[in-house]
């Protein structure tokens, strides 16, 4: 339910920065470890950017990734949810990607 | 207008800082690599620098609904009164009922009706410590709403984050829920009174929650008869420099 306001914010990022011109395409990261589902944000971007600069704009998602830092042995491991076990055992991680969340680029006309 | 963000007090339209130059170019690629819960994380900094200038401790309690946010603040406020001064910012979607509990247990509080938001955000929160004004060198509570999703992506400006889960609840939750377990700074475990009549074992819980966090402090208590409470409040005292009372 969140991913509203997400997108909320994505497109009033877009409307901020296009000023008076069209945006066309927008490129988002959304990591893979960022609590958001990608789908959610596809599903209310079209709604949330009707009326605004980035009405009809192709939206872009890159998904980076979850991996982290073993902070007991320096390993890095690569991670499909937000926790994991390094191959020394130890749970505390740090983590490197998979929790971006950022509107990339824009391309306007 | 707002005095504290200058925003009209509506959510439209908060926020628009503007920060750029509106460089009118066409059809090309711009880079803006603009984090997407930036103008969140301003307000939270924000906050944060506010509380901190007066000594206040600021605590954002998050868990499901039900797991005794309320019953475990109403009884902080009456054991803690006379050693640290607690107010109270509640979060509900809607209804004051919360604040109501809270100020008939003693404690200043403002209630913020999210309506259809399912957490609160940090320029909700900023408009609330304007209406409360809490005392420097005090605790503040903020109770979010009862939700272990959506409010783990959003800073508040506090200075832990606490969770609060219950023994009536799965041990597994800390599992199924990682992003805000893994966000606790605290984790109180609820209701231990009624472990003897629940198939839940606290130190299966504790390696849940060891698993996706394993430097949170963990307090298993029981708000209602009292258990755990001191070695909790002890914690509590301790961070808010106040001496803990014998």
């Amino acid at each position: 339910m969140h991913e509203l306001a997400v997108t909320q914010e994505i497109v009033e990022i877009l409307r901020e920065r296009a000023g008076e011109r069209k945006v066309r395409r927008v490129v988002i990261e959304i990591g893979k470890l960022s609590l958001i589902l990608p789908d959610a944000v596809r599903f209310c971007f079209d709604l949330c950017a009707e009326g605004t600069p980035a009405e009809g704009a192709l939206l872009e998602i890159i998904e980076p990734p979850g991996r982290a830092r073993c902070r007991d042995c320096g390993g890095e491991v690569a991670l499909e949810q937000p926790f994991g076990r390094c191959a020394c055992g130890s749970t505390d991680l740090d983590w490197i990607s998979g929790e971006e969340l950022k509107v990339r680029e824009m391309e306007v006309i | 207008m707002c005095a504290t963000c200058g925003c009209s007090e509506t959510k439209a339209e908060h926020g628009q800082d503007h920060g750029h130059s509106h460089d009118h170019d066409h059809g090309k690629t711009i880079r803006l690599e603009e984090g997407i819960l930036a103008k969140n994380n301003a307000f939270a900094a924000k906050n944060r620098a506010w509380l901190r200038e007066r000594g206040i401790l600021a605590l954002n309690i998050v868990s499901s609904p039900g797991a005794g946010k309320t019953t475990l603040l109403v009884r902080m406020i009456k054991d803690l009164a006379g050693r640290l001064p607690v107010s109270v910012i509640e979060g509900d979607q809607e209804t004051s009922l919360d604040a109501d509990r809270v100020r008939a247990a003693g404690a200043r509080a403002v209630q913020l009706n999210t309506g259809t938001a399912c957490h609160l955000d940090a320029h909700g929160v900023g408009h609330a410590l304007g209406d409360l004004r809490p005392a420097d060198r005090s605790c503040l509570i903020i109770e979010n709403v009862g939700n272990l999703i959506c409010p783990a992506l959003f800073d508040l400006g506090e200075e832990k984050r606490i969770l609060v889960a219950s023994v009536t609840e799965g041990e597994d939750k800390p599992l199924k829920y990682p992003h805000m377990f893994r966000s606790a700074d605290v984790i109180v475990v609820n209701k231990v009174d009624l472990l003897p009549h629940v198939d839940f074992s606290v130190d299966r819980f504790r390696d849940h929650a060891r698993e996706v966090n394993p430097r949170a402090q963990i307090f298993p208590v029981s708000a209602t008869r009292g258990d755990g409470l001191e070695e909790w409040y002890g914690w509590l005292l301790s961070l808010s420099g106040r001496p803990v009372a014998v």
